[in-house]
């Protein structure tokens, strides 16, 4: 398997079981048999419904969870090898989790985004400098770096907690649900900040979600999962168009995708594969000058 | 990791000891533990483990189950023990050393492990039958008397079942937050005792964020819901005592007495 990983090929997932439970009555299969290749650069969308293994699989990329079998290649390198550095592979690859906010607890908002360089044993220069940059990257102003992490708005604490592993520098950024419990405008806040860091920094992106509509706009490849195992993987398009397959495990495809199948089954020759708003106001004003 | 602790765990299955009341249960292992101190004997010894066993039998709960939560006390049981075995005078049977071994230290030894085996075994099987819920509803039942000393009986067996409903979710949330912090490159292991003291404020001070948070929702929760206090709350099942129950009562009268006789009758 080594041997064929090319250098683009960031992380290699080969045959990732992993087993809760297991050999008692309550076992349950989180992951079955995954296999996945994520090259550099790519913002992948990992979508499924609650308990579809879309969490336990982002927990092995950085190894806070051990798989029971199989294994995951970063960079070409096992990283479930005994000397392999643990610690080193999470300043790569940033985890995000779902409400990070909640895992706030400095004093003030620069310390607490310090913490994450600042276990990468940096000097105090280069941590401070990595805290501001990931601050800017999130949009904080510097009025609120010496405030209270607690005194913020629920969107404002979830920028500086993203901040928090950005600051980390890492080379894989994976978020799970990162618009959990946000009105609206937070969303949209927090997704075009993804969508700008990935653009601006080239850096690869994971995004964990159970809203299509979410992800249509913003990745480049989405993968579906469903009891463990990968049900779909493509570009948005492509999996959008197995919309019977999605709502048969309990997901939809972005509303867009409905309200262009529904013109054209009243006779209206509409493009259906649009995904996003622009898309389909570009395939209907294209079928408008058509009549 | 942490989810190793099964004391105070309940084991969901059905048997007759499942469905007891659970006042009969809590009257019933209170006084287990009593006879177990009633003598230094080994026939009512005898007398306590067969009890146990058939009690155990009829629970349905597996019995490796069980012993899983003695590994716990593992230490505290060879310390007693060692220090029962080396420490007391009497007939010396065995000499090496420093340490002497007499006749009288290896008897209280053994009856002290036993002892305090039984004991940790016997008041498991009563969490391990019977929910949170229904151990606080007995609970509250039994010590009703004391409300005409102006105890507050409801309000204690409340924050009791309350607390008891939230480990499992606060065990859960120290596990998230652990990973959390381990994914910014924290340490929970290496490191000497004060750094790792060190290392927990950044899972202690969420945790405690946490914890007050969900209290006050339910607070909220409960103001929402006109929770007043004990005063004119009625319940869904009231506990009241069936004919197994009151078999149950006469079983372990009936152990007790045979204990007595057994402790007071035999010399050995």
């Amino acid at each position: 398997m080594t041997e064929i990983i090319k250098e683009d090929m960031l992380i290699v997932i080969d045959h990732l079981n992993c087993i809760y439970e297991a050999g008692t009555s309550m076992e349950v299969a989180a992951l079955r048999d995954i296999n996945l290749v994520i090259p550099k650069g790519q913002f992948v969308g990992l979508i499924g419904h609650t308990g579809s293994g879309k969490s336990s699989l982002v927990q092995h990329l950085n190894g806070l969870l051990k798989p029971t079998s199989g294994t995951i290649y970063f960079h070409g390198q096992d990283i479930f090898d005994k000397d392999y550095n643990l610690r080193e592979l999470r300043g790569k690859v940033g985890l995000v989790f779902q409400y990070p906010e909640h895992q706030l607890f400095e004093a003030d908002v620069f310390s607490d985004v310090c913490f994450g360089p600042k276990n990468l044993g940096l000097d105090q220069k280069e941590v401070q400098l990595r805290a501001y940059e990931a601050l800017k990257q999130v949009g904080m102003d510097d009025d609120y770096f010496y405030q209270s992490p607690f005194d913020l708005s629920g969107g404002q604490k979830r920028r500086v907690a993203i901040a928090g592993v950005l600051a980390m520098k890492p080379e894989v950024l994976i978020l799970d649900e990162p618009t959990a419990g946000l009105d609206p405008k937070g969303r949209d806040e927090i997704l075009g900040l993804i969508k700008k860091l990935q653009t601006e920094t080239g850096m690869t992106i994971v995004l964990v979600s159970h809203s299509m509509d979410d992800v249509a706009n913003y990745v480049d490849r989405i993968i579906v999962m469903n009891k463990g195992q990968i049900m779909l993987d493509g570009v948005p398009k492509e999996v959008f168009s197995h919309v019977q397959e999605l709502e048969a495990v309990g997901l939809a495809a972005p509303q867009v995708t409905y309200i262009m199948h529904q013109l054209s089954q009243n006779g209206f020759p509409v493009d259906t594969t649009a995904t996003t708003i622009a898309e389909a106001k570009e395939a209907i004003l294209k079928a408008l000058h058509s009549i | 990791m942490i989810r190793d602790i099964t004391i105070g765990q309940y084991y969901q299955t059905d048997s007759p000891l499942h469905k007891m009341d659970p006042r009969v249960k809590l009257v019933g292992t209170m006084l287990y533990i009593v006879s177990l101190f009633l003598f230094s004997k080994a026939a009512p010894y005898m007398l306590a483990v067969l009890f146990l066993a058939a009690v155990i039998k009829v629970s349905k709960v597996p019995f490796g189950f069980m012993v899983r939560g003695l590994k716990t006390i593992v230490y505290l049981l060879l310390i007693t023990a060692g220090f029962n075995l080396f420490l007391t005078q009497g007939e010396v049977i065995v000499k090496f050393w420093i340490f002497t071994i007499t006749k009288e230290g290896l008897k209280n030894a053994i009856f002290i492990a036993v002892r305090l085996v039984l004991l940790i075994i016997g008041s498991s099987l009563m969490t391990l039958t019977t929910t949170p819920n229904q151990l606080t509803d007995g609970m509250e039942k039994l010590l009703h008397p004391l409300q005409k000393l102006k105890v507050p009986v409801h309000e204690i067996s409340m924050m009791m079942s309350i607390a008891l409903r939230f480990i499992p979710i606060l065990l859960e949330e120290t596990d998230k937050i652990m990973k959390a912090q381990m994914a910014r490159g924290a340490d929970f292991e290496s490191g000497n005792l004060f750094k790792k003291i060190k290392a927990m404020v950044p899972l202690l001070v969420p945790l405690f964020i946490s914890a007050f948070r969900r209290a006050n929702d339910l607070a909220m929760a409960m103001e929402a819901r006109c929770y007043h206090g004990g005063e004119g709350r009625t319940k869904m099942k009231p506990l009241q005592y069936q004919k197994r129950d009151r078999i149950a009562y006469l079983v372990l009268v009936l152990y007790l007495i045979a204990i007595v006789a057994l402790g007071k009758l035999l010399p050995f």
